[in-house]
């Protein structure tokens, strides 16, 4: 008797639950402006650059996505399980290693601006 | 003890369609879908912008097409309704505030996850230029 | 008082006789006030007396006489033919196996009731010769959750207790929070060991169901969300190696 691993994951699912829950339709309604033509001031290149240059920056966007796409991953399986995907395991490893990949490369990539 | 008991079938991969409080929860839990997909776009945008100036502005026009439009505009109101409003609707349950004997009010607490929700969100869009 | 003409649809199994439930049709004539129990009791005195099923305080505090009213879990001494379409279908709880005509077995809840530990758990010993005071405000902190009559209908609406019941459940787990959250408790990190572990509130995905159908407020699911919060940070607390705090 111990406590489940799963108490980290779900940890995760949790906090990148609440980040997305007020950050994301901000995001979205980003990614609709520059669709719609209508880039704000702050996308330009040097503008975003800077700021994905300053280590606040880089922190604050590594934690949002961090958290997001575990809080996706964690979610998926879950969603996986209720459709009637009962292969828990195979499912597990599949979402967990697409957060992996997601953080490995939110993180090369920002650490490589400068 | 049980004598001949009879377990009723469950369909494990449509139970979700059986009544309204099911259905919802089914169209809640597939904004994971949304919240990955906007998750690596970003990370499509951190790509072009590290390639340089010219990758930066190409991923931009690349997003500008009808479709484009269509799918964010879909996304925002599917996002905000299903995810936001569920999120902060459910938060109460998971923080339970007292003061003195009385617990504080659930509709307290969504207010508050709302006001804060508002804030920032106006703030981001002040940082961004776009107010 | 008039009287209301009710077409009732009971799922009945005999499981001596029959090799699957069936429906059977009761025509019941009801009195405004009646609640559906009344029309069941109506059945089993005039119309059918081999129906079985179980109620007892007809006044909501037993837990007895849970059942499904047209797909929902309900309490039938606190359902109103008043609030009935004409046609009602009255199945056993659901996610039970079935006994015998509306009577569900019910072993595994009994089994998970018990083995969630509930009860006061104490490391230190109780004052002698005087009372154990405990403040209001700590009293209005769990009292709902002390308020389940053990109806089951939430494991009835909870669909992850229908695709795993190996599943503690709702009931169990709203119990073993009562105590971990009482102010007398120190036995919360022996009970997150069986709480946080498989089968236990990781199964849960908050559907919510269970506190939309509990008749007496108990609000299941802002239990086990809590208890998911306690077991997070309980994971985090033994893997920095503090020892197992009490509550």
């Amino acid at each position: 008797m111990a406590i489940a691993k799963k108490a980290l994951v779900w940890g995760l699912f949790a906090a990148g639950g609440t980040v997305s829950s007020f950050l994301f339709p901000f995001l979205i309604a980003l990614f609709l402006l520059v669709a719609l033509g209508a880039t704000p001031e702050g996308l330009q290149y040097e503008t975003i650059r800077g700021f994905a240059s300053s280590w606040l920056g880089k922190l604050t966007v590594f934690g949002v996505l961090f958290l997001s796409l575990w809080h996706a991953a964690h979610r998926l399986r879950v969603v996986c399980h209720d459709f009637g995907i009962r292969a828990d395991g195979a499912v597990a490893v599949i979402v967990y290693s697409l957060a992996t990949v997601g953080t490995l490369l939110a993180a090369w990539y920002l650490l490589a601006i400068s | 003890m049980s004598r001949n008991p009879y377990v009723r079938p469950i369909s494990k991969t449509t139970w979700y369609l059986r009544n309204g409080r099911f259905r919802i929860y089914a169209l809640r839990e597939v904004t994971c879908l949304l919240v990955g997909f906007y998750s690596f776009l970003s990370i499509f945008a951190l790509r072009a912008l590290w390639q340089g100036a010219d990758s930066w502005n190409a991923f931009l026009a690349s997003q500008q097409s009808t479709p484009m439009v269509l799918f964010h505009a879909f996304a925002l109101v599917y996002f905000f309704i299903y995810q936001t409003v569920g999120w902060f609707q459910l938060a109460p349950k998971a923080m339970p505030l007292m003061m003195g004997e009385k617990k504080v009010a659930a509709s307290t607490i969504v207010l508050g996850h709302y006001l804060v929700w508002a804030l920032v969100s106006l703030f981001l869009l002040w940082f961004v230029g776009v107010i | 008082m008039s009287t209301r003409q009710l077409e009732l649809e009971i799922l009945r199994y005999d499981p001596e006789k029959d090799e699957e439930p069936y429906f059977q049709n009761y025509s019941v004539p009801c009195q405004d006030d009646w609640a559906i129990l009344d029309a069941v009791n109506y059945v089993k005195e005039n119309l059918d007396t081999t129906l079985a099923y179980r109620w007892s305080c007809h006044m909501m505090v037993c837990g007895s006489c849970g059942m499904m009213i047209n797909g929902d879990p309900k309490l039938t001494c606190k359902t109103f033919v008043r609030d009935l379409p004409d046609k009602v279908r009255i199945e056993p709880l659901e996610n039970f196996p079935i006994e015998r005509d509306l009577v569900v077995v019910l072993d595994d809840v009994i089994e998970k009731l018990h083995r969630v530990k509930p009860y006061i758990i104490r490391k230190d010993p109780a004052p002698e010769n005087e009372e154990f005071n405990q403040p209001r405000s700590a009293l209005m902190k769990f009292k709902q959750y002390t308020m389940c009559i053990n109806c089951m209908c939430c494991y009835s609406a909870c669909p992850q207790y229908g695709l795993n019941p190996e599943f503690i459940g709702p009931a169990a787990l709203a119990l073993a929070h009562r105590y971990n959250i009482d102010s007398r408790d120190q036995g919360k990190s022996e009970r997150l060991d069986i709480l946080a572990d498989h089968d236990g509130v990781w199964d849960c995905s908050f559907v919510g169901a269970c506190s939309e159908v509990c008749p007496k407020s108990v609000d299941p699911a802002a239990a086990l969300q809590q208890m998911k919060v306690d077991g997070a940070m309980e994971w985090w607390k033994r893997k920095m190696g503090f020892p197992g705090g009490d509550s």
